[in-house]
């Protein structure tokens, strides 16, 4: 059970880790973001891995947490779209079916006590309405659906934003304005993120996901530069 | 933001003293589901707050699933567990349909619920239950659970994060117990039973922190299954 030559290994506690994944739902499809880096511990390891996944035409996928047990779960899926688009029926698999099964895998692995050590956020379009889908599944199998959804720091940081933000009427390309105002906060205060992001966009046109990009920032806020406790102003 | 879980001892190791970090397997998500049962009626109520730690990351989660047009569940607890139950249990429920050709009475759904909750007896679940529904006479009646299957049927039942603020509450103005005169009153209406749970509810919205933002208040009676939402605590 705790290692050694007979035993198998279990993942205990992530090494290679993606931090926050963050997803708002929109009118006309749903936008999904996340920055590029892959931290060891506290080493920025790899700065330009992508952590999202374009599933299928109208379904994305973003995930924080490890990164060798995303790649697992990344072939899992892939193979999975290959044998659906075998079935050649020309029924695609819906967004909320691929979260179901997503549940499922990690859910069945979370009672075997060796989890995909993941927060897995599924973004997507049902085809017939063109309405958004998004939803999350993390390593127990915990999964629900949502018009907003963070990861890791982004529950902090980011959800707070997007509540605000949301209107049950906002467009994909307001909506992409958001997450990437979101993605700048979580870059000011979450260590382990970086300013190179990706963002992607799902509508009932198809599953778009952007190469990645610097994001535009400013550090010129008084507090930021001077510090605040440079000069105690209290009275007391 | 990751949890590592609680370090444990190894046995086998060279000095008996290494820690290893374990997978915990459980996660409390709060919430409370409660139920009265009447004369000709039977009403469930569960929260729509789900919680992690002292997150909220969405603010409406169903607790509660339809079995027939006579029979409810409520679960409160682990989310992942409750979702695995309700499949289970909707599993069975539908092939106990097909192998019987008829629905499944109260009683056999509240029997059924033991024994899924009891098979898995040493990697439980982490649901804690009700079941409500009106029996062949049309009478209300609700059974509630712990985690690995025992059962208690009675009038008024709540489980979950707020049942220990709200179960004093309902068997003093249900059963009638620590009644100060001692006197027996009579039975409530399904209109005063409802009003009694958003009571209750927005009560234990305001001291414990993982109860909060919708009430849903499914109300069973010989005409079908109705459901109300009520607005709680946001914050």
């Amino acid at each position: 059970m705790f290692g050694g030559q007979d035993s198998k290994q279990h993942t205990v506690q992530p090494y290679v880790t993606g931090t926050s994944v963050i997803g708002l739902k929109c009118a006309d499809g749903v936008v999904l973001g996340a920055d590029t880096l892959v931290s060891y511990g506290s080493l920025a390891k790899n700065r330009k891995t992508s952590r999202l996944m374009t599933v299928s035409n109208h379904c994305s996928l973003g995930f924080s947490g490890e990164y060798s047990d995303f790649q697992e779960i990344k072939s899992t899926l892939e193979e999975l779209m290959i044998s659906e688009y075998c079935m050649a029926d020309n029924i695609p698999m819906q967004p909320r079916a691929i979260h179901q099964y997503l549940a499922r895998v990690m859910y069945e692995a979370r009672n075997k006590q060796d989890p995909l050590y993941n927060q897995l956020v599924i973004g997507g379009v049902l085809p017939a309405t063109g309405e958004g889908y998004l939803g999350l599944v993390d390593l127990l199998g915990t999964n629900y659906e949502s018009e907003m959804i963070a990861t890791g720091y982004g529950t902090y940081i980011a959800l707070p934003l997007l509540r605000k933000a949301y209107r049950p009427d906002i467009t994909v390309a307001e909506g992409r304005k958001v997450i990437e105002d979101c993605l700048r906060v979580l870059y000011y205060r979450d260590a382990r993120s970086i300013d190179t992001v990706q963002i992607s966009t799902v509508t009932k046109e198809g599953a778009e996901t952007t190469e990645p990009f610097k994001l535009e920032t400013s550090w010129d806020f008084k507090k930021f530069k001077a510090g605040s406790r440079l000069i105690d102003e209290s009275t007391w | 933001m990751m949890d590592f879980g609680t370090p444990v001892l190894e046995p086998g190791s060279a000095n008996g003293t290494k820690q290893v970090p374990q997978f915990n397997p459980y996660q409390d998500n709060g919430g409370t589901v409660a139920s009265i049962a009447g004369d000709d009626y039977v009403i469930v109520a569960a929260d729509t707050r789900f919680t992690l730690g002292y997150s909220i990351p969405t603010r409406k989660i169903s607790r509660v699933l339809k079995i027939n047009d006579k029979v409810m569940l409520g679960t409160a607890g682990m989310q992942a567990d409750t979702c695995a139950l309700h499949k289970v249990i909707s599993t069975r429920m539908r092939m106990y349909e097909h192998d019987n050709n008829k629905r499944m009475t109260f009683n056999a759904v509240s029997q059924m619920l033991s024994t899924v909750l009891y098979y898995k007896r040493f990697f439980p679940y982490y649901t804690f239950n009700i079941v409500a529904g009106l029996d062949d006479k049309g009478e209300g009646w609700v059974c509630g659970y712990d985690a690995i299957g025992s059962f208690e049927q009675r009038k008024i039942v709540c489980n979950g994060a707020g049942t220990k603020l709200m179960q004093p509450v309902f068997d003093n103005q249900v059963d009638w117990a620590q009644s100060w005169d001692g006197a027996g009153k009579p039975n409530l209406s399904l209109e005063q039973a409802t009003d009694l749970m958003k009571d209750a509810f927005t009560s234990a919205a305001e001291r414990e922190i993982t109860v909060g933002d919708t009430l849903q208040i499914y109300k069973i009676t010989k005409d079908g299954i109705q459901l109300e939402e009520f607005e709680l605590k946001k914050d």
